[in-house]
C-alpha cells in the first residue's frame, strides 16, 4: 500500500516489476527475504508439530501395548495410498514451480498447480471417506464417539487422540495449502509469473514439500509401528 | 545539555511531512503498514493492558494489608493474582520491547524503509488485538484463577472458571508473537543498508535477533500445549489426567520450555536497550562489542536447556534436577558479561544523569539482584526451601519489572524524541524515575524476606507475624503506581505541548538519530551507507585517559 507516500516515491518506483513491494531496494533482496520468511516460518512449525510428536512418544513409551493396541485399529491400505498420493503432489509442485523457472507458458502451469490440487484433495478425501467416518461409525472418536469397554482401556483412547490430533492439524495444513495453490492458479492466470519473477510459487511449494514431509513421519509413527497389514 | 535548546540548524532539510501527519483519521491507522504507526498502535494496545495487570495488582496489595485478607473472598484473590500475571506475562512484557520499540526502531537503526513484511506486520498486531480481546472479556465476565501457568489437572478437570477462552487468547496472541520474531529475522538479515555489517548493528538489534529466534522456537510449543489443554478441558480424553493414564508433569515440561525462553524475550530486548542508553550517556563506545552481541545470542540459546529448574520439586527425577541445576547456573555468565561490560563503558565516560540513563542506571543494580536471588533458585538445596514462597514473586519481579519495565521506560523516554517529535518534561522524568526506583524496591524488597521467612506465595491469608512487612510492601506499591501514571500523564502531555526535539537531542550516534524527528514515511530520503562501527563517540576523553578500557586506540 502506498498510502502517505510523497508521490516523488511512488514514480520512483513505479519502473519496478510486477508483485515488487516498496520496502525493497532490489528484487533479488525480496526474492531472498520471501524464501528466509518462509523457512523461518517452516521452523516454527517444526517445533509446532514437534511437542505433539514429543507428547506422542512419551506416551507411546508409557502405554506401549495400548498403542500397537490402537496402531492396529488404522487401515495401513489407506495410509500406504495417501503416502503415494502425497509424494506424487510434490513431484507435480516442483514440476508447476520448474515450468514457470523455465518461461513454460501459463497453460502448463496451471495444469501442474491444478494437479497437485487434485492429489491434495484426494488425500483429504481418502481421510474424510475411508478413515474418520468409518472411525466414527466405529466408536473411535474419542469425545465425539466413543465406545467404551472391551479392547478400549484408556490407552487406546490416548492413541486415538493423538491419532486425531495430529493427523486433524496435518489435514488442516493441508487445506491451507489448497488455498494457497488456489491463489497461484489466480495469479498465473492473470500473468503475475514469468522466468525472471516466480517467487511466491516457490515459496507456496517449500511449504507444501513440508506439509508432505510431516506425513512421512506421521504415516510410519501412526500406522506402519504395530498397524493393521492386508492378511494380519 | 537541556533539550528544549536542541539545535535544528544540523537537520537535514524538513518538509514537515513526518508519518504521525502524512494521513489522518482512524482508518488510516488501522489499515497502516508503516512499522512505526504499528509500533504505536502496540504502545497503546499494551499500555491498556499494563493498566489492566496494574490494577489487579494494586488490589491484590491491598487486599494483603491484613492477615486475614481486606478485600476478597480467597476465590476472588485467587482470579485477581491470575488476571494479573496472564496479562503481564502474555499481554504486556511479552510483546512490550519488541513489539513497540522494536517495531519502530529496527527498520530505523538498520537503514531500511521498513520491516521485510509489513503486512504480516500489520496482521499480527490484529492478532494480538483478538487474542488480548478475548483475554480480557474472559477476565472481566467471570475470571480465570488457575494462576498464569495454567497447570493441571486443576485447569484442565477441576476449574470451573473460563480457562478455555483465556488460554485460547493466549494461544492467539502466540502467533502474533511468531509473525514479528519471523518478521524481525528477515528484517535484520535481510534489510541492512550497505556497510551495516552485522558487527556494526546497534546492540538493541542483537538483542532483537536474539528475542526474536527465541519467539520462532518457542511459542509455537506453549501454542501447542495451550492447544492439547484446551482439548482435554473440553473433550475430557485424559492426556494430562493420571487416572487414565495421562501426565500431569509433561504439560509442566512443555510449558516450561517456551516459559522459560519466555523470560529472556521479556529480559533481552531490555538488556539492548540499556546497551544503547549507557553508551549515549556515557558518550562512549560501549566496552567489549561483540562480547555484549554474543552474550545475547548465548543466552537465548541456553534459555531451552534450563527449564527443568521449575521442577526441581515436583518429582522430576533427581539426575535430570542434577542437570538442569548446572545447565541454569550457566545463564548467570553471559548475564555476568552483560553487566561487567555495561560497568566497564561507564567508566571514565562523560556521564550525565538524563531521565534514560537514570532508568539505565536502575536496571543494571536491580537486574544484578534479580539475577543473583536466581541462582539461590537454581541451587538444588535452596530451592526447595525457597520454592513456592515469596522469594520466587520478588525474584522474577526484580527480573521483570526492576529489569524488562525499567528498561522499557527508560527505552520510551530515550526514543520518545524521535517517536513524538517532541520532549518530554524532564524535572518530571527524573522524579518519576527515582520514584519508581523507591516505590518498586519497597514493594519486592520485603517480599525476599517474607519468603525467606516461608511465606507461600498465592495465598489470600498469612500469619499475623508477617503482616509488618506485608504492609511495607503494599506501600511500596502504592508508591510504584504513582511512579507509573506520571510519566503516562506527561507524555500525553508532551506530545502536544512538548518543546520541538529536533532531529538528535541526544547528539547520540546511530542512524536513527541522522533522520528527521518524527521520521518519514519512508523513513530514509536516500538509503544510508554505513562507514563505521555503531557507537562510535567523540574520542576526546580518550587522550585524556588513554588506559580507559573501551576507549578506541587512536
Amino acid at each position: 500500500m502506498l498510502r502517505g507516500w510523497p508521490v516523488s516515491e511512488m514514480a520512483a518506483h513505479s519502473a519496478h516489476p510486477p508483485g515488487f513491494a516498496h520496502q525493497f531496494e532490489t528484487v533479488e533482496q525480496q526474492r531472498e527475504a520471501g524464501t528466509l520468511g518462509m523457512w523461518v516460518f517452516l521452523v516454527t512449525e517444526i517445533l509446532f508439530f514437534g511437542g505433539m510428536f514429543t507428547s506422542y512418544i512419551i506416551y507411546r513409551s508409557l502405554h506401549l501395548q495400548s498403542f500397537i493396541q490402537g496402531s492396529h485399529e488404522l487401515i495401513v491400505r489407506f495410509g500406504a495410498t495417501n503416502t503415494a498420493v502425497l509424494i506424487f503432489s510434490s513431484l507435480t509442485m516442483a514440476l508447476a514451480i520448474r515450468s514457470a523457472q523455465t518461461g513454460k507458458s501459463k497453460g502448463q502451469i496451471i495444469f501442474w498447480l491444478i494437479l497437485t490440487m487434485i492429489l491434495g484433495a484426494t488425500f483429504i478425501g481418502v481421510k474424510l471417506r475411508f478413515e474418520w467416518y468409518r472411525d466414527y461409525v466405529e466408536g473411535l472418536i474419542p469425545g465425539v464417539s466413543w465406545l467404551d469397554g472391551g479392547t478400549h482401556t484408556p490407552g487406546v483412547k490416548m492413541f486415538m487422540c493423538f491419532y486425531f490430533f495430529m493427523t486433524g492439524l496435518h489435514a488442516l495444513h493441508m487445506v491451507v495449502g489448497l488455498g494457497i495453490l488456489t491463489v497461484l492458479v489466480i495469479m498465473t492466470a492473470r500473468n503475475k509469473f514469468s522466468s525472471q519473477y516466480y517467487s511466491p510459487l516457490e515459496i507456496s511449494g517449500l511449504y507444501w514439500h513440508f506439509v508432505d514431509i510431516v506425513w512421512i513421519f506421521l504415516f510410519p509413527l501412526l500406522y506402519l509401528i504395530g498397524g493393521r497389514y492386508p492378511g494380519s | 545539555m537541556s533539550a528544549a535548546t536542541a539545535d535544528l540548524h544540523d537537520a537535514p532539510a524538513e518538509s514537515g511531512v513526518n508519518y504521525l501527519n502524512a494521513d489522518y483519521g482512524i482508518r488510516s491507522w488501522l489499515l497502516t503498514f508503516d512499522h512505526k504507526r504499528i509500533g504505536l498502535l502496540y504502545l497503546a494496545s499494551i499500555t491498556v493492558m499494563f493498566l489492566v495487570g496494574g490494577i489487579a495488582a494494586v488490589l491484590m496489595r491491598i487486599h494483603l494489608v491484613e492477615p486475614q485478607g481486606a478485600l476478597f473472598e480467597p476465590e476472588t484473590y485467587n482470579k485477581m493474582f491470575s488476571t494479573h500475571g496472564i496479562i503481564m506475562v502474555f499481554f504486556f512484557l511479552v510483546p512490550s520491547i519488541p513489539a513497540t520499540l522494536g517495531n519502530f526502531l529496527i527498520p530505523l537503526m538498520i537503514g531500511a524503509r521498513d520491516v521485510a513484511f509489513p503486512k504480516l506486520n500489520l496482521m499480527s498486531w490484529y492478532i494480538f488485538i483478538t487474542g488480548a480481546a478475548l483475554a480480557l472479556l474472559a477476565t472481566l465476565s467471570g475470571g480465570v484463577d488457575t494462576g498464569w501457568t495454567f497447570y493441571p489437572p486443576y485447569s484442565s478437570h477441576y476449574s470451573a472458571t473460563n480457562v478455555t477462552i483465556v488460554a485460547l487468547g493466549v494461544f492467539i496472541a502466540g502467533f502474533s508473537s511468531i509473525l514479528t520474531g519471523l518478521n524481525f529475522i528477515v528484517t535484520i538479515h535481510k534489510m541492512r543498508a550497505p556497510g551495516m555489517t552485522w558487527f556494526r548493528l546497534p546492540l538493541f538489534i542483537w538483542a532483537m535477533y536474539a528475542t526474536s529466534l527465541i519467539f520462532v522456537l518457542g511459542t509455537p510449543v506453549i501454542a501447542i500445549t495451550l492447544f492439547l489443554l484446551g482439548l482435554e478441558r473440553i473433550l475430557h480424553v485424559g492426556i494430562f489426567d493420571p487416572a487414565v493414564g495421562g501426565d500431569p508433569l509433561l504439560f509442566q515440561h512443555l510449558f516450561w520450555f517456551y516459559s522459560h525462553p519466555a523470560v529472556y524475550i521479556m529480559i533481552l530486548p531490555g538488556m539492548g536497550v540499556v546497551s544503547e542508553l549507557i553508551t549515549a550517556f556515557s558518550r562512549k563506545k560501549i566496552f567489549g562489542y561483540s562480547f555484549v552481541a554474543f552474550s545475547s545470542l548465548s543466552i537465548a540459546v541456553i534459555s531451552f536447556i534450563v527449564w527443568g529448574h521449575h521442577m526441581f520439586v515436583t518429582g522430576q527425577s533427581i539426575y535430570a534436577g542434577l542437570v538442569f541445576s548446572v545447565l541454569s547456573f550457566l545463564v548467570a555468565i553471559p548475564s555476568a558479561v552483560k553487566v561487567f561490560n555495561w560497568t566497564a563503558t561507564l567508566y571514565r565516560g562523560s556521564i550525565s544523569y538524563e531521565a534514560p540513563m537514570l532508568y539505565a542506571l536502575g536496571f543494571i543494580g536491580l537486574f544484578t539482584i534479580g539475577g543473583l536471588t536466581g541462582l539461590f533458585l537454581a541451587s538444588l538445596a535452596t530451592d526447595v526451601h525457597l520454592n513456592g514462597t515469596y522469594f520466587i514473586v520478588a525474584h522474577f519481579h526484580y527480573i521483570m519489572v526492576g529489569g524488562a519495565v525499567m528498561a522499557y521506560l527508560g527505552g520510551l523516554h530515550y526514543w520518545w524524541p524521535k517517536i513524538s517529535g517532541r520532549m518530554y518534561p524532564d524535572l518530571w522524568a527524573r522524579i518519576s524515575a527515582a520514584i519508581i526506583f523507591l516505590g518498586f524496591n519497597l514493594t519486592f524488597f520485603p517480599q525476599f524476606m517474607l519468603g525467606y521467612l516461608g511465606m507461600p506465595r498465592r495465598y489470600a491469608v498469612y500469619p499475623a507475624e508477617f503482616q509488618v512487612l506485608n504492609v511495607l510492601s503494599s506501600a511500596g506499591a502504592s508508591i510504584l503506581g504513582i511512579g507509573y501514571v506520571i510519566p503516562l500523564i506527561y507524555l500525553i502531555w508532551s506530545m502536544r505541548y512538548g518543546p520541538v526535539a529536533g532531529p538528535n537531542p541526544w547528539k547520540a550516534t546511530g542512524l536513527e538519530w541522522t533522520i528527521p524527528s518524527p521520521p518519514p514515511t519512508e523513513n530514509f530520503a536516500e538509503i544510508p551507507v554505513v562507514t563505521e562501527d555503531a557507537y562510535n563517540y567523540p574520542v576526546a576523553e580518550a587522550h585524556k585517559y588513554p588506559d580507559a578500557p573501551g576507549v578506541a586506540r587512536v
